[in-house]
């Protein structure tokens, strides 16, 4: 019973994991449909935010929740008004621009920081007991952060005249222009968001995983995987997908170990993406955000 | 002879030609060393503390006026983690520089996928990284500590200090398959039972549901050789959920990258390691050393662990065969190592095993302490035990292969 548990918590974790990693993304292209491939570097980025800062004495909190998403939107904001904005509906060369860009990052980071940095943080909460077994305090509340992250946006969307013009240029950017809308500023402001989320994110990560420059690559193609698998929808999408993979990676991770996790859950997007080419919500939750 | 338009053209053509051949020539008074390391991409970690020590090794022997009288010219090339540059540099290095060695290679992967283009161009070659032994090359020097040497020194002071249920992580490639099938040898040698084996591809980030499965089975500790920035996260994530305290670590991999220095000290207080060099190492030479890295790299000086030192002393060994031999040929050069030359570095005697182009050195193992190791014990000159056990090149010099390719098994050892 308290295995079960156990296991469980993992299981969700797994998916709220994949999910907070890639929210960030799927808001870029769902919304512009431009696959940022340095997305794992804006991770990346969030995740020397947050070491760079508690180095410098910043509490840990305020450099995970603040100085993060703050740095990689504001650095999201300059890259969509240099790069990205010249390369709107021209997806392929977005994706040669911003994988140059990734490289860029790397290159950047590895020549400030060097190959790696000394940290000093780690996870501020303490562990939960369940029965036998202990988990992380930090991981429950990454679950939470992540739900909450979710509403956030749902709520923006929603209920917030940002998010109805966002919504509007989503659905049909000329008409939305027409409208008297500026699509250019909408764009960017779009950018900059699914660029802080994405601090956000590798913020929160830096305490329990390594942050050196490369790590972004590990991150890539999992994010890129569930934000395709999902499709357009940039929450159900995200979700659905989170779920699927993540609890298929997660399961499988645990009944056969974790290399058969990873086949798993590529194996799992393979086969959705030839039965659904437009992704989950291409076929389901058509009408969701 | 008239001077004829013809003539003329040849001449100065011949001249034109035979120019850069003489600036070759110039040149070529330098005794050559190529270095190829990883300076970028994921492996930099490693890659980059023993280029510093590279660089460091063969400025010392220039201020100590060259070799033979002859200035030594280092040549660094970055394989960018990447295995295909390896193959092209290893190339270029041998053919288009005719470098007199090549010191090159951190993963397995990539000393393998070079080691037969040196041997085929007879281009004599250092591979300065603790590995999972079995190498059994005529002209390859492998200076680095094997499983016989560290995993069998740690396992036990292990299994004494936390008890005999042992549980294996490791990275699912050959390092990680090789090393684990190691110990699970020596768990079992020294009495005591693994319950279980994990491998793990090198991008996961994950190990959620694998401390699940450690808390299930209970073992008395976790023994990893986990690999790279992405493994990192298994100790936070291990630490985070508390197991620490509970189920102790000990690694052979913990620490080559400088890792350490990647999680803070709570998370890592405690953890085990052996290996050939810890900066604690208690001698002169090493004190020397030590104070020497900071005059000049202030405080960018990297932690020094046995990947660098390995490499600062594995062309200071290559130095002095050319000095005994008189020649920096590879024939003589090779003679010389193999009779069993030794250097004094900061790690200790290092000696060359003429049996297997391994070397006997000493063995520290290191307990994690507020990020630095403390050394609880040492072991003198210990020998490459592993690969003698299947190589013989005393017997045989004509023999260039890696014997655990397909594991122990094969190779005839259970």
């Amino acid at each position: 019973m308290d295995l079960a548990l156990a296991i469980l918590f993992q299981l969700v974790y797994v998916i709220a994991n994949l999910a907070l990693i890639s929210l960030g993304l799927a808001i870029i292209f769902g919304m512009m449909r431009v696959i940022n491939l340095a997305h794992g570097e804006f991770l990346m980025v969030g995740g020397y935010t947050v070491v760079v800062a508690t180095n410098a004495g910043v509490n840990v909190w305020i450099a995970m929740l603040i100085l993060a998403p703050l740095v990689v939107g504001i650095m999201g904001v300059i890259v969509e008004r240099v790069l990205i904005q010249w390369l709107y509906g021209r997806m392929v060369d977005t994706l040669l621009a911003t994988w140059g860009l990734s490289l860029l990052l790397i290159g950047l980071v590895t020549s400030i920081f060097g190959a790696s940095t000394a940290t000093t943080i780690k996870p501020p909460l303490g562990i939960i007991r369940i029965g036998d077994y202990t988990a992380s305090g930090y991981e429950l509340m990454l679950i939470g952060v992540t739900a909450v992250l979710f509403i956030a946006v749902f709520a923006v969307l929603k209920l917030t005249k940002l998010g109805l013009v966002a919504r509007g240029t989503m659905q049909n950017a000329e008409m939305a222009s027409a409208l008297g809308v500026s699509t250019t500023r909408v764009y960017m402001v779009t950018f900059g968001l699914g660029a802080a989320v994405t601090g956000l994110a590798g913020g929160l990560l830096a305490p329990i995983t390594g942050v050196l420059p490369t790590i972004g690559a590990t991150y890539i193609a999992k994010a890129f995987i569930t934000v395709i698998s999902g499709g357009a929808s940039i929450l159900a999408g995200t979700a659905s997908g989170s779920v699927l993979l993540g609890g298929i990676n997660g399961i499988f991770s645990f009944l056969a170990g974790p290399t058969m996790g990873e086949v798993a859950l590529l194996v799992a997007a393979i086969v959705l993406l030839r039965l659904m080419p437009r992704g989950i919500t291409g076929r389901f939750f058509r009408k969701s955000l | 002879m008239s001077i004829s338009r013809r003539n003329f053209v040849m001449g100065t053509t011949a001249l034109a030609l035979a120019a850069p051949a003489t600036v070759g020539r110039a040149q070529s008074d330098a005794i050559k060393f190529a270095s190829i390391l990883d300076l970028s991409g994921g492996l930099d970690i490693y890659g980059a503390p023993m280029a510093e020590t590279t660089k460091l090794a063969i400025e010392d022997i220039n201020a100590a006026g060259g070799l033979l009288g002859r200035e030594v010219e280092l040549t660094l090339y970055d394989a960018q983690s990447t295995i295909q540059f390896y193959t092209q540099y290893a190339t270029q290095a041998a053919a288009g520089d005719r470098a007199h060695t090549v010191h090159a290679g951190i993963t397995s992967a990539s000393r393998e996928a070079i080691r037969p283009t040196l041997s085929r161009f007879k281009t004599l070659y250092f591979y300065n990284v603790q590995y999972e032994g079995g190498v059994c090359d005529y002209n390859n020097f492998c200076t680095g500590s094997t499983p016989a040497q560290t995993v069998a020194k740690v396992v036990p002071y292990a299994m004494e200090k936390w008890g005999k249920k042992v549980y294996i992580v490791a990275a699912d490639y050959n390092y990680g398959q090789i090393t684990a099938q190691w110990m699970q040898k020596f768990v079992a040698e020294n009495g005591g039972e693994t319950l279980d084996v994990e491998f793990f591809p090198l991008d996961v980030t994950n190990f959620g549901p694998t401390i699940n499965k450690i808390q299930t089975a209970k073992p008395d500790f976790v023994i990893s050789a986990l690999v790279g920035g992405a493994h990192v996260s298994f100790y936070r994530q291990y630490a985070a959920a508390g197991m620490m305290q509970d189920i102790p670590i000990a690694s052979t991999t913990f620490g080559v990258g400088n890792e350490q220095k990647l999680i803070s000290a709570e998370e890592g207080n405690g953890i085990l390691a052996s290996y050939g060099y810890f900066e604690a190492a208690d001698n002169p030479v090493n004190k020397a050393f030590l104070e020497r890295l900071k005059a000049k790299l202030g405080d960018d000086a990297p932690v020094m662990n046995e990947l660098a030192i390995r490499s600062y002393e594995g062309a200071m060994l290559w130095a002095e065969a050319v000095k005994a031999a008189g020649s920096p040929d590879r024939e003589p050069v090779i003679e010389a190592l193999r009779s069993g030359l030794s250097y004094d570095g900061p790690s200790g005697a290092v000696t060359i095993d003429s049996q297997t182009n391994h070397c006997s050195m000493n063995v520290y193992i290191g307990e994690l302490q507020d990020q630095e190791w403390n050394i609880v014990e040492s072991f003198d000159s210990q020998p490459p035990a592993d690969t003698a056990l299947v190589c013989d090149l005393n017997a045989n010099p004509n023999q260039s292969t890696f014997l655990f390719e397909n594991g122990l098994a094969a190779a005839g050892i259970d």
